[in-house]
């Protein structure tokens, strides 16, 4: 079209361009902010270099021992994959699996300890982020006590936890379900009091306006928006509380991790490796499952 | 809350067989819904009931434990550390938490860049190599921190490094599949117009791809640094350098006073860290953003 690139033509011809003495200014302003830019970057670079360094001499990292080393790394996974016997496990996994039946029940109870971990301190969440959110806490001293006792549940890590009530409260799976509660309690509360503090403010002051009382308003106003949201959250939690709770044995707490940790110490390859395997599948399993079920649920919000 | 007015309350109330009869729908009970509602819950509940007996939880154990508990609460206060030479090898130990937590991530996300890139299907378009590199990352992902403690253990010996080597093994995974997802999630309009203007495939990712990425990533690193100083704390029960190992043996040995001195001097750091790390967090993000 003729018209048309005589348009474009006209257009070149009427770009106005800056007097010299000006663009030169602008161009120095602008090389002078892409300096500055790349300044501070190499700063940064500058100070996570320095920092790599001497927490490289705290933590005594070593890399020439690991290059030395590193031999035993394959050769510790290389072992992970033959049985005693001296064949691949694939090729036997009759004999790998030979404890399947234990470590299946181990991971019932596992499932269990992560089930129950959940459910306690996802109930305990609810309750608490009502309170600790800033649009519907009671009084605002309420609010930073349960925000203060929120972050120190989810700060100590739960490991900590179950092994002071390990001795509080003798070994097996209860501790393991307690110290998984309060952490979940703390993650939990947080994001739950995020998601309370984004709703619409307008149903509550709906309910409020008929004389409803705190709990009836947090029932009828904020529950219904929040709901599914808490829903997506915990069954988030309940994934990181299976991983949790398999390694809760470690400190005899209940649950798989005991075989597993008697397994790497005692130096049953084949053991590790199925057991590991066992874990793993699971996780994946738990995780994909409560992927499909956090969509669905969120797409049927969108959907409302 | 104030006192809200009753004017209205009272009119709809004594109006409310009026109501009813003009809005039947807003009062109508939705039986289908309630079923479903009563059934998933009953159901959740039948399962916590069989988990308290088939892990043998009993109200007996529960209340002594409790008791117990108040006994070491009540041990705890106030929180000391014994000698002055107690206090140094804590602090030490304290600084080598955080060491390890900060070169376990740096090193992670080092090594993950690249694997992040491969990953995504944006920049590799391949669907069984994207499969398979993704698998590989899970399996990584879902090996707890303290297992990849007690395999390094193995490789490096006791001690720190072992740590700092587990944490980096364990957020790999992690942070291979974050940085892959940020890739798939940019804009491709940037990318169009690198191409557009006549650039490589270099050009491309470096000026298409990265500003777009690089706030997300780095913000997720620093994140993924605050929790880690959590994880860092614990790998010392198995033996791998940090804090852990204090708090492991005073746990063992029953002394309340050491156990809660620790666990304030971790709540400290962590909230120290957590505070920095929110600041950059917001410098990176509102300064890319601003650009």
């Amino acid at each position: 079209m003729p018209g048309q690139s005589g348009s474009f033509a006209a257009m070149g011809a009427t770009v106005p361009t800056l007097p010299a003495g000006q663009a030169a200014a602008l161009i120095r302003a602008y090389d002078l902010q892409v300096a500055a830019r790349r300044r501070q970057t190499l700063l940064g670079f500058a100070v996570v270099a320095g920092l790599a360094l001497v927490f490289g001499v705290l933590a005594e990292a070593d890399p020439t021992k690991l290059v030395a080393n590193i031999g035993r790394l394959t050769s510790y996974v290389g072992r992970l994959f033959v049985l005693d016997s001296g064949q691949l496990v694939l090729l036997d996994p009759r004999e790998w699996f030979w404890g399947l039946g234990k470590w299946l029940k181990l991971l019932g109870e596992t499932l269990l300890i992560a089930y129950l971990g959940t459910v306690i301190g996802g109930l305990g969440a609810f309750v608490l982020s009502f309170l600790a959110a800033r649009n519907t806490a009671p009084s605002g001293w309420m609010c930073f006590v349960v925000r203060r006792f929120l972050e120190v549940c989810r700060t100590v890590p739960e490991i900590v936890f179950a092994l002071v009530f390990v001795v509080a409260f003798g070994l097996g799976a209860l501790p393991g379900v307690l110290a998984l509660a309060i952490h979940t309690m703390g993650a939990l509360g947080k994001l739950f009091s995020e998601v309370v503090e984004n709703i619409d403010m307008k149903p509550i002051d709906g309910v409020r306006a008929t004389g409803a009382a705190w709990i009836p308003t947090i029932r009828f106003a904020a529950v219904p928006q929040v709901l599914s949201n808490f829903t997506s959250y915990a069954l988030l939690r309940f994934e990181i509380n299976v991983r949790g709770a398999a390694i809760m044995g470690f400190v005899g707490a209940g649950g798989i991790g005991q075989d597993l940790v008697e397994a790497i110490r005692k130096f049953y390859y084949s053991d590790v490796s199925a057991i590991l395997v066992l874990i793993v599948v699971t996780v994946m399993c738990i995780d994909l499952a409560t992927e499909r079920a956090r969509h669905a649920l969120l797409g049927r919000e969108a959907d409302r | 809350m104030s006192a809200p007015p009753s004017f209205l309350r009272e009119r709809a109330m004594a109006e409310e067989a009026g109501l009813r009869s003009r809005h039947p729908d807003a009062f109508r009970a939705h039986w289908r819904r309630r079923a479903g509602v009563v059934g998933g819950l009953g159901a959740a509940l039948l399962l916590f009931v069989f988990a308290l007996w088939d892990l043998d939880v009993s109200w007996g154990r529960v209340i002594g434990g409790i008791g117990r508990l108040g006994e070491f609460t009540e041990l705890m206060f106030p929180p000391r550390f014994g000698t002055v030479e107690r206090l140094w090898s804590y602090l030490h130990a304290l600084v080598e938490t955080v060491a390890i937590a900060f070169l376990g991530t740096l090193l992670a996300a080092i090594l993950a860049a690249p694997f992040g890139f491969l990953a995504a299907r944006n920049v590799v378009p391949q669907a069984l190599f994207h499969f398979g590199l993704r698998r590989v990352l899970d399996t990584l992902r879902s090996v707890d921190t303290l297992i990849w403690a007690l395999v390094w253990i193995n490789v490096v010996g006791l001690g720190p490094f072992a740590g700092v080597l587990a944490i980096m093994s364990s957020d790999f995974g992690a942070f291979g599949k974050l940085f892959s997802e940020a890739l798939e999630a940019a804009d491709r309009k940037p990318v169009e117009g690198v191409v557009s203007a006549g650039g490589g495939p270099l050009h491309r990712v470096r000026f298409g791809l990265l500003p777009q990425v690089l706030p997300v990533v780095a913000s997720q690193v620093l994140y993924f640094f605050e929790s880690n100083t959590r994880s860092a704390t614990i790998i010392g029960i198995v033996g791998a350098g940090g804090i852990g190992q204090h708090l492991y043996e005073q746990i063992k040995i029953l002394e309340w006073g050491h156990v809660s001195f620790l666990v304030l001097l971790v709540l400290a750091a962590v909230f120290v860290i957590d505070a920095i790390s929110a600041r950059l967090r917001f410098a990176i993000i509102g300064q890319r953003t601003g650009v």
